[in-house]
């Protein structure tokens, strides 16, 4: 072998080699293992999430309720939302990411795929920190953005949870955001240029781009509210020249950001469903990935308007009330752009069409009332009411989560092989769809009429009552939309038709391999010639302008040639998933921070200290014959 | 082309495996970790100012604690921006293959930084803790919050230098392969350079 040229790295251990059985998921690199992994886990927490929103709907349905006692309550509205932020919706787009990235650009797999590995790991392990906290004196109960100077008087170890939960989810963001930049730079195929990736991959830059920046933000407002509840520092704390309002601005500094996290890669997943069932290529290619980049800017000059009622002055609200109106127009070049896809073409309504045409739908009444916010003597009147939470339910529901599950039909016959049932996916769609707009619909009403939000119960008399009854009815429709799709992956697994390798007759190159792919994903790199490269493959143009198909055009791999080239792949590792167990010991130590906690840290530093070691130290790849 | 790569081609065609300077992945990994550092640095930074500017205190800092004296960090100052230069000598001996100037170098850096830790804990703060603590008032808040968070990216170092040395030792690097050594240098440079933001922000500004 050519390498026994170089100095051989002989370990200290030997690096797991197994790369099939349910062991070798605990040390796998794969990327498409770990976007399986991620998506699965997400869907638990999704799961979890939901069953805290109906407990929420369930004590709300009628005044005076008495299924939750008011500090129940809060820990579960609070928990709610931590929960579909930061295990849900930005993970389940991590796990996509994970998956196609590679894929979509023609690659083995991502730059650094052990630091995937390790930020899985770190993710699962955090979510479990955060949820143990339940069982340790009561969950983080100040609201998703624990606003100071609560967040550091309420009593009990909610709030350091969240503080160090939320540390902890951020870092496996950050080195997932570091990877897919590196990835999506250096790792495209020969001619796939910057203007020739598939929209999700332009929309997961952008994301990786806003994660490398935000989560710094919010890493010094935790680190800062993790000394003062802690260490009894000041930073929020008034009567010692702290400031209440430095939270705010760090939050949302970070927070506005946050959202565009969470939507830009639903909104690049419907960029590729759209041309595929409308037989056309994405109207608008530059302006919408432009307008991606637009949005990825901008971003970061809208955050005081979560902060009109602070009394910044005239001044500022009058120029972040500018500024966030101004956003709305990149956001609406791209709602063109895909009413623009869709006009003319031979539509499909397959259930991922179906999901995504439903996001379009969702996330304009999200976007215009979103608008509504940017006028801040209006802002002044809704702040805190219902009507925030019908405005960002139609975007992170309405948008991310039907996006993500279109992505999720799209995709499954790539990954399993198999495609999940049309008949129920579509009983799914319509249950969610009608389910939602009853859950979330009437938050507006109840919004304008003076709701607020985050009170456990409310009074009769109120012309409440039939709106939040509704409300309740539609949150148990969306949980029947869930069992449906649980029911359809199961009978999928059992009895699923077979998929192909290209059910869909698509247009990128993760349907040029077989489904699912194999490990090494492309047997030859592809080379690109073009954007939609693999359609090209496929059709030529008649002189009539009418795509025809080729003969034998766009052949795609088969299982034959299993060797693959004897293709250089990372070997799985033990040590990501070492050095993530120590960052919750860590997080723990300091929550008691007294004999046992200080143990706790040590043991947190050596264990994530030796994950390290033993990471760098491990033999490399290629000497492992 | 090396002599070693046209040996390849006579048994077997073979991809490089390992590339180092800017078409090494590890260069670009390091290059996210320092702007997304950066940006950290940076938020806490503005935190500092934001409180002093809306503390409403007059006096800066505010109780009875004295202003910063500049003799200690300025010598910390001289002790952690000199070990920046072994650690470029070893980064650009072993680019031209010299192991003794890597390791010399490496271990020369490693003793300036740990010194410079060693002062922070030994000697600053304990000076710092009979003045005030982080709860005293924000102002301690904000000094211990970012001279213990720079700290903390020294400490980091210390053990970046530590993994790098021991793979020094066992002779992993050459000069065509030497990617962790070139992070090493880039991580190193970087928590020097960050320091002048936090010498200027904790020790000079409360002076204007």
């Amino acid at each position: 072998m050519a390498t026994a040229a170089y100095p051989t790295r002989r370990g200290f251990f030997t690096r797991p080699r197994s790369t099939t059985g349910k062991w070798s998921w605990f040390f796998t690199v794969d990327h498409k293992k770990i976007g399986i992994m991620y998506c699965v886990t997400a869907f638990i927490f999704f799961i979890v999430g939901g069953l805290e929103a109906l407990a929420i709907r369930s004590q709300l349905a009628q005044p005076n309720g008495e299924i939750l006692n008011a500090e129940v309550y809060n820990q579960f509205f609070t928990m709610h939302g931590l929960t579909m932020i930061f295990l849900v919706v930005m993970p389940m787009g991590v796990g996509l990411m994970n998956y196609l990235v590679p894929l979509l650009i023609g690659a083995r797999d991502v730059a650094f795929p052990r630091l995937n590995a390790f930020s899985y790991w770190v993710f699962l392990f955090g979510g479990i920190f955060l949820y143990s906290s339940f069982f340790l004196g009561g969950a983080p109960d100040g609201g998703w953005f624990g606003y100071a100077p609560l967040n550091e008087t309420l009593p009990g170890h909610g709030m350091t949870f969240y503080a160090l939960g939320l540390q902890i989810l951020g870092v496996a963001s950050l080195a997932g955001a570091v990877n897919f930049i590196i990835t999506i730079i250096n790792m495209r195929a020969p001619g796939m240029t910057l203007l020739r990736m598939p929209v999700f991959v332009w929309m997961t830059l952008v994301t990786a781009f806003l994660l490398l920046f935000a989560m710094p933000i919010i890493a010094v407002a935790l680190f800062e509210l993790m000394f003062d509840r802690a260490f009894q520092a000041t930073f929020f704390d008034p009567t010692q020249g702290g400031d209440p309002l430095l939270w705010q601005h760090l939050f949302w500094l970070f927070g506005h950001p946050e959202v565009y996290i969470m939507i830009l890669p639903a909104m690049g997943i419907v960029s590729d469903v759209l041309p595929t069932f409308s037989g056309k290529p994405i109207f608008g290619y530059n302006a919408i990935v432009f307008a991606g980049a637009a949005i990825g800017f901008m971003g970061w000059g809208v955050w005081a308007h979560h902060m009109f009622t602070t009394g910044l002055g005239p001044v500022a609200n009058s120029a972040f009330a500018l500024s966030t109106m101004f956003i709305a127009v990149p956001t609406g070049v791209k709602i063109f752009n895909w009413i623009g896809t869709m006009w003319g073409g031979s539509l499909r309504f397959t259930t991922p069409m179906l999901f995504s045409i439903g996001f379009i739908a969702m996330f304009i009444i999200g976007g215009l009332s979103g608008v509504t916010h940017s006028i801040a003597p209006h802002d002044a009147q809704q702040q805190d009411t219902y009507y925030v939470v019908a405005h960002f339910h139609y975007v992170l529901f309405g948008g991310a989560i039907f996006g993500l599950f279109s992505g999720f039909y799209y995709w499954w016959p790539k990954a399993f092989g198999k495609l999940l049932s049309e008949k129920l996916g579509k009983v799914h769609f319509w249950l969610m769809f009608l389910g939602f707009n009853l859950t979330f619909g009437p938050f507006h009403v109840l919004g304008l009429n003076g709701m607020p939000r985050r009170i456990y119960t409310y009074v009769e008399g109120m012309g409440w009552d039939f709106m939040n009854l509704l409300s309740t009815i539609g949150a148990f429709v969306i949980a029947l939309s869930a069992l449906v799709f649980i029911a359809n992956v199961v009978i999928t697994r059992r009895r699923g038709e077979e998929a192909g390798a290209d059910p869909w007759d698509a247009r990128t190159l993760e349907w040029s391999t077989t489904s699912p792919p194999p490990e090494y994903n492309f047997e030859e790199i592809p080379i690109v010639r073009h954007r939609d490269d693999f359609w090209h493959r496929k059709y030529i143009e008649t002189p009539e302008g009418e795509p025809a198909r080729v003969l034998a055009g766009g052949a795609v791999a088969t299982h034959e040639h299993e060797a693959g080239h004897g293709i250089h792949m990372p070997s799985p590792s033990y040590f990501p998933i070492v050095a993530a167990t120590g960052l919750p010991l860590l997080g723990y130590g300091v929550i008691y921070f007294n004999s046992t906690g200080k143990a706790l840290l040590v043991l947190g530093a050596l264990v994530t200290m030796m994950g390290l070691f033993g990471w760098v130290l491990e033999p490399g790849a290629e000497e492992r014959v | 082309m090396s002599a070693r790569a046209a040996d390849d081609r006579s048994t077997e065609v073979v991809l490089p495996h390992h590339t180092s300077g800017t078409r090494a992945f590890g260069w670009w990994g390091m290059l996210g970790l320092i702007a997304t550092e950066a940006t950290l640095f940076g938020a806490l930074i503005s935190s500092y100012f934001y409180l002093r500017f809306t503390s409403g205190s007059v006096v800066w800092p505010p109780g009875d604690i004295p202003k910063p004296s500049l003799t200690l960090p300025l010598i910390m100052t001289a002790i952690l921006w000199s070990s920046s230069i072994p650690v470029h000598l070893a980064d650009s001996g072993i680019k031209k293959g010299k192991q003794g100037r890597l390791k010399v170098g490496l271990l020369l850096g490693f003793i300036l930084g740990a010194t410079f830790l060693a002062i922070q804990i030994a000697v600053e703060y304990p000076e710092t803790l009979h003045e005030f603590s982080p709860s005293t008032n924000v102002y301690g808040s904000l000094f211990y919050g970012l001279t213990g968070l720079h700290g903390a990216h020294v400490a980091v170092g210390l053990l970046f230098s530590l993994w790098t040395q021991v793979r020094a030792w066992r002779g992993h690097f050459d000069e065509r392969r030497h990617v962790t050594v070139q992070n090493f240098a880039m991580y190193w440079h970087f928590v020097d350079a960050v320091w002048a933001g936090v010498l200027f922000t904790i020790y000079l500004s409360p002076h204007f």
